[in-house]
């Protein structure tokens, strides 16, 4: 997909002939020049952070825990000032969830102040009355509230307990400080297409725009593809839907896949990954797509000494991602030219071959070499391949306790310490020291002996 | 499609970012949110004098459109206004 939700018009002067002193007019295709890469990005996605207060089933970025590495204040700041020279018009910001670092917000008004606009996916954990009145108030700034579900039921098996209150509560919070337009960004599910209609009323209710897009088996979404991915039927469902509702609804292009059923979808309809979009992830690793973070689509990082440029303009991994790309075994299908193959991402992780069709391909052509997929991993001739760098909680999916009952412990103190351990160097001298006096200073007590290493340690803190 | 008054003065939308490309020109608007291609470098140079044209008629001139022409480029520009990224300005 190009990631690209904004709606697109294609502006030229439909001349048949050159008027003097004019180039003549160029001949390509629009998604000819785009195949072959701009020299910038149109947009691109940055994920800030993998620390994330939830653990959605199907995160993309296997998010959790931060990663230590992550690029820091002035390292950001660094890559929107490269943004600006670059004009990328704007950033798709993620992570985790991008709203836990602290200097978020800082960046936030850096990039707007820089002409890199921003639109932010965020779980609305942070959205309080007053941030809504802030981001309302900047008109660089488009925020998206992710929801998976359109009852609390279907939402928070996917995306945890509550999860579908605190999303609410940052609609409402938005609404109310008169934010128009932001967005309910969700991720189309078996459990949730039945909601669509739900959905788009639910926006409605809020002044928000509905933003729809696909799943994909990367990061935990590999994990749970196969029960969460819609059947061949619900994606036909969704097609007509979409065909239905037109530009009233975004999808960041991503179900071009969808085209061959018949009528373009709204968009470029194209895979963007390294040509027009690619992401940068919270240690600065240059990814073609932020669906595929795997090293096989790693180009390079920010930390380099050539910056985000040159791994954009350079790279050997982006320059031959915008070669043609092989149709394989596709080229014979009619509708190649509408559906290019589908999603390359979803191929890899899928572990079928990325010259052939998508997983969901709507000719039913991908769910045939699933299933010749399956034998092959299980009999162990094949291995699909995995993320790159979990960053799960650890304790996440929260592990089955339902037959435990308590834990049971007893609280007591143990026999061989008189005082409870410390560090060396603030332990007391005195430490374990009995002295046989009876003066008051030192008793056998070893609560004289705690009361003292307390005043201690706290002059230290 | 609508057309664009060409005695008039017109400018970009203050929102409008311009980038040039070997193809045309990617234009973004931050407060529609909605991207244009221009297809055409001669469109690019008259959309980019336009602030400084008395009227979009002398802009597409000075780009070097000609007369013949002129109908096709006030067309275009007239999709750019329609999509708001253009405005007209005070003269």
């Amino acid at each position: 997909m190009s990631l690209i939700d904004a709606p697109v018009r294609t502006v030229h002067s439909t001349r048949t002939d050159v008027p003097v002193g004019a180039p003549p007019p160029a001949s390509m295709r629009l998604v000819d020049h785009f195949e072959r890469g701009l020299d910038a990005p149109i947009c691109l996605t940055w994920e800030l952070t993998y620390a994330c207060n939830l653990s959605c089933v199907h995160c993309l970025s296997s998010s959790g825990r931060r990663d230590p590495r992550e690029l820091s204040t002035d390292e950001c700041k660094a890559v929107i000032d490269e943004l600006e020279r670059m004009q990328v018009f704007y950033v798709n910001i993620g992570g985790g969830e991008p709203t836990v670092r602290s200097d978020f917000w800082e960046l936030l008004d850096y990039a707007t102040a820089h002409h890199v606009g921003v639109k932010f996916s965020t779980n609305g954990i942070k959205i309080t009355p007053g941030v809504a009145a802030k981001l309302a108030a900047n008109d660089y700034v488009d925020v998206q509230i992710s929801l998976d579900g359109a009852t609390a039921e279907v939402n928070d098996v996917v995306r945890g307990p509550r999860s579908y209150e605190t999303a609410l509560r940052a609609l409402q919070n938005l609404s109310d400080a008169g934010m128009k337009n932001f967005k309910i960004s969700v991720v189309c599910t078996r459990q949730n297409i039945p909601q669509l209609d739900e959905f788009k009323a639910i926006a409605d209710r809020y002044g928000a725009q509905l933003r729809l897009t696909r799943l994909r088996p990367s990061g935990r979404g590999a994990d749970v593809w196969d029960e969460l991915h819609p059947t061949q039927a619900q994606q036909r469902e969704l097609y007509d839907w979409l065909v239905a509702h037109g530009e009233d609804v975004l999808t960041g292009d991503s179900f071009f896949h969808l085209s061959a059923y018949g009528q373009a979808l709204p968009g470029l309809n194209l895979c963007g990954a390294g040509r027009v979009v690619c992401l940068i992830d919270p240690i600065g690793d240059v990814y073609a797509c932020p669906f595929a973070i795997h090293e096989e689509f790693l180009a390079g990082n920010v930390r380099g000494g050539g910056g985000f440029q040159e791994v954009w303009r350079e790279s050997e991994l982006f320059t031959r991602l915008r070669e043609p790309q092989s149709g394989g075994a596709c080229t014979s299908c009619q509708f190649f030219d509408t559906c290019k193959g589908g999603c390359m991402a979803a191929k890899f992780f899928t572990g079928l071959p990325l010259d052939g069709p998508d997983p969901e391909c709507v000719q039913g052509y991908g769910e045939e070499l699933l299933n010749d997929r399956a034998a092959s991993v299980k009999a162990g001739k094949l291995e699909v391949p995995r993320h790159s760098g979990d960053h799960s909680h650890r304790t996440s999916p929260p592990r089955e306790r339902s037959n435990l009952g308590p834990v049971r412990l007893t609280l007591s103190r143990r026999q061989d310490l008189q005082a409870p351990p410390v560090s060396a160097c603030a332990e007391d001298p005195l430490a374990g020291f009995t002295a046989n006096s009876t003066d008051g200073i030192a008793t056998k007590e070893s609560g004289a002996d705690r009361h003292h290493q307390g005043g201690f340690r706290s002059d230290l803190a | 499609m609508s057309h664009i008054d060409p005695d008039a003065a017109w400018s970009l939308h203050p929102q409008v970012s311009v980038r040039p490309e070997p193809f045309g020109a990617l234009l973004y608007h931050f407060g529609t949110r909605k991207l244009s291609f221009l297809k055409d470098r001669t469109l690019l140079t008259v959309v980019e004098g336009l602030a400084d044209a008395a009227t979009a008629r002398a802009a597409c001139r000075a780009a070097g459109v000609a007369d013949e022409h002129l109908p096709t480029y006030l067309r275009a520009l007239g999709t750019l206004a329609e999509s708001e990224m253009l405005v007209e300005r005070a003269a």
